[in-house]
């Protein structure tokens, strides 16, 4: 068989089986229109060159894929949800553990308030209804790392449902063209984190440590509304920045304070949904959108091919790109759920609903939650766009970025030059830097009073903007030197002397008789050769805009 | 079964299996069918999903799923007796009444304040471990699965 090359890509919801004969003669193969959703190789098909499509060849299909996600997201709290031991990153195995966490006979749950207080901002930034009485459960599975047996956590009546989260994905090539979705959640709830358990291959055990046993998890559930990696990565990304923005939870993927499982299923558009399959252990921004694209792409693969999907668990190997059935999961799970005999309901209050003379640390008031909510990431790129007149991408880049925005509110405080010169100098210019040496913004060698003072100067003229970036550059190698300094060091000031710049412009032309003729017959390039022979001879420290403006004049004369 | 005793103890272990095996299976059928008939004594309403008997894959099932061993024909008759006796909670007429949560449901959930008050215990809750490497718990990796149905013994211990 000639080597047939299969080519996929995200047309809105459809995903579109292409097949291309690589041996063809005719035409250098098919294209697919939808180029835009390979951003940052984030698709498994990244290394084939995109080429376009017109009309398709034999065998096209048209395939939707349905993606929904479970994402834990890790409390920002002091101590457990059920138990007074600390929650830390990293600490000596098993040193944060209570005897409630280590499940040892006599021990009860005490529910921590601040746990249930984060759940009911984050139920609220997500738009959701928040139960008034929510109920807790228990999970039943045998896991080593899971030393009761089970896990406390509200399937019947969780803490929060029916919310919505916005996220936007570009939808072209370039960065302007995005476009906003929107997908449901479907509940929020607490529950409890599991130990960790490190595989000892070799020796055939593993090692249980319970530090990270009955932390508090929010899980978020979103239904399956997206349909393609990399709008499943961009909703993901946009509940981290809301998750950090109330404080709720760090969100740090590399951390394992987010987790996210994903549920995949294809189907042809108009017919029900396909089985699904559930990919687990997704720990990081740049294999979510991998992985999910490869199961779907496998999904199809294997329906194409007449095979049937099973409902199974995977998970993805990142070093293969692949997702592989997981051991120890096979069939569906019996949970046994049960109500959780040692916790009563869960009944929170608005201010119409509190009881009188109640004790203020026994009762949480969602009204007052809300009133005290935290800015959340759309309304605050909102703002930047009406307060700096900048463009929607650039206002979800600065948000993107750790600490970037910091920076930029802390250059604009010490500039006078425009909004629109900051936005520029700190996206294009200090962001490029930051990413060509892989450096996060709080390493940056460049502090935000430096280039506040930068752009000062290239505010008032005093410098050519080809200087300011010469100046940048030194910034960036040497640190401690102001612009100042190296402008004065460098001798890049613009000449400040009207008459001795229009001098030095009488003399070229002067010398340079030719050139005037062509100009005065209306060739444009003319001109352009004069300030160039100008800006040579006075070193570069002419503006060429003032250099432009004194030819004319003096060619009019 | 002066027979077996004389038998080669392979021999011996193979028709033991064989014998309980069929003891069982006609166990069950006799079971099953007076236990049939003393419950639709008490009950008024057919439920479709209880055929009125615990059959072999249900135990199986719950054998994985709570990693008990039913180990005997009378647990399993037990079983049954107890799955009868709560049946009888049908006769009451629930039609209307709003079902409980727990007995516990009109108490007060306490709520704790988030403060580390526990905790640093290692050494202590190590001791209660088999095994320990380095301050962690020891445990087998990944769950070892139980042996299917026809590869295991009905009943090693009656």
């Amino acid at each position: 068989m000639a080597a047939l090359m299969l080519r996929w890509s995200c047309l809105g919801k459809r995903w579109v089986l292409a097949c291309i004969d690589g041996g063809s003669r005719h035409g250098r193969g098919a294209a697919i229109g939808l180029t835009s959703r390979r951003k940052r190789g984030q698709s498994s098909v990244a290394q084939q060159p995109l080429i376009a499509v017109q009309k398709s060849r034999k065998g096209e299909h048209e395939w939707a894929a349905v993606v929904g996600l479970e994402i834990h997201a890790q409390i920002s709290s002091n101590s457990k949800l059920f138990s007074g031991s600390q929650v830390h990153f990293a600490a000596p195995p098993n040193s944060l553990v209570s005897f409630f966490d280590a499940s040892l006979p006599g021990t009860l749950p005490v529910l921590n308030r601040r746990c249930v207080e984060a759940a009911v901002m984050t139920g609220l930034a997500l738009n959701c209804r928040i139960n008034k009485k929510s109920l807790f459960d228990r999970k039943h599975y045998f896991y080593a790392d899971l030393p009761a047996g089970y896990q406390i956590t509200q399937q019947r009546l969780p803490i929060a449902v029916n919310g919505s989260l916005a996220y936007s994905v570009s939808v072209g090539k370039k960065p302007s063209q995005v476009s906003t979705r929107t997908v449901r959640i479907k509940q929020i709830q607490l529950e409890q984190d599991s130990g960790k358990s490190l595989h000892d291959e070799p020796r055939s055990q593993t090692l249980i440590d319970l530090n990270r046993a009955g932390v508090g998890l929010l899980e978020v559930v979103l239904e399956p509304d997206m349909s393609c990696g990399e709008e499943a990565a961009s909703a993901v990304r946009e509940l981290q920045l809301i998750l950090q923005a109330l404080g709720t939870s760090q969100a740090n993927m590399a951390e394992g304070q987010l987790r996210v499982d994903a549920n995949i299923s294809v189907h042809h558009p108009g017919e029900p949904l396909g089985v699904r399959t559930e990919v687990k252990n997704l720990n990081s921004a740049r294999f979510l959108a991998k992985a999910i694209d490869f199961e779907i792409k496998r999904q199809i693969h294997e329906l194409e091919n007449g095979r049937k999907i099973l409902n199974e668990t995977r998970s993805f190997d990142d070093k293969l790109g692949c997702t592989m059935p997981m051991r120890d999961k096979e069939g569906k799970q019996d949970y046994r759920f049960m109500p959780e005999p040692n916790l009563p309901p869960l009944l929170l209050y608005d201010t119409a609903s509190l009881p009188p003379g109640a004790d203020p640390q026994q009762v949480i008031n969602i009204d007052w939650i809300r009133e005290r909510l935290p800015e959340l990431p759309g309304k605050t790129r909102e703002k930047l766009i009406q307060q700096y007149g900048m463009l929607p991408e650039h206002s979800f880049t600065l948000l993107n970025e750790v600490g970037l925005l910091e920076f930029f509110q802390n250059v604009i405080k010490e500039t006078r030059a425009e909004p629109k010169k900051v936005t520029s100098w700190v996206l294009n210019i200090f962001l490029g830097f930051l990413k060509q040496q892989n450096l996060a913004v709080n390493e940056s060698p460049v502090t935000p009073s430096a280039l506040a003072e930068l752009l000062n100067l290239l505010d008032r003229k005093a410098i050519s903007s080809s200087a300011a970036r010469q100046v940048f550059e030194e910034l960036w190698q040497s640190k401690g030197k102001t612009p100042s300094q190296i402008v004065s060091e460098k001798k890049l000031e613009l000449m400040q002397d009207q008459e001795a710049l229009e001098r030095v412009c009488h003399t070229v032309m002067e010398g340079h008789p030719q050139v005037v003729m062509d100009m005065k017959r209306g060739n444009p390039r003319a001109i352009n050769k004069l300030i160039g022979l100008v800006r040579k001879a006075t070193l570069s420290r002419a503006d060429p805009t003032v250099i432009k403006e004194i030819l004319e004049r003096k060619l009019s004369s | 079964m002066s027979s077996l005793l004389s038998a080669p103890s392979a021999l011996r272990e193979d028709a033991l299996r064989r014998l309980k095996r069929e003891m069982w299976a006609r166990a069950v059928k006799l079971g099953l069918r007076s236990w049939v008939g003393w419950r639709r004594g008490f009950t008024s309403k057919a439920d479709p999903q209880r055929s009125g008997r615990v059959t072999a894959e249900v135990i199986e099932h719950l054998e994985r799923l709570a990693l008990v061993d039913f180990g005997s024909l009378e647990a399993v008759a037990r079983l049954e007796k107890a799955i009868a006796f709560a049946d009888r909670l049908r006769a009451v007429d629930t039609d209307g009444v709003e079902p409980m949560e727990s007995v516990l449901e009109d108490r007060c959930l306490y709520l704790r304040s988030d403060n580390v008050v526990e905790g640093n215990c290692a050494e202590e809750l190590l001791q209660n471990a088999h095994r320990v490497v380095e301050e962690y718990f020891v445990a087998p990796p990944g769950n070892i699965s139980l042996p299917k149905q026809d590869e295991q013994e009905p009943f090693s211990h009656i």
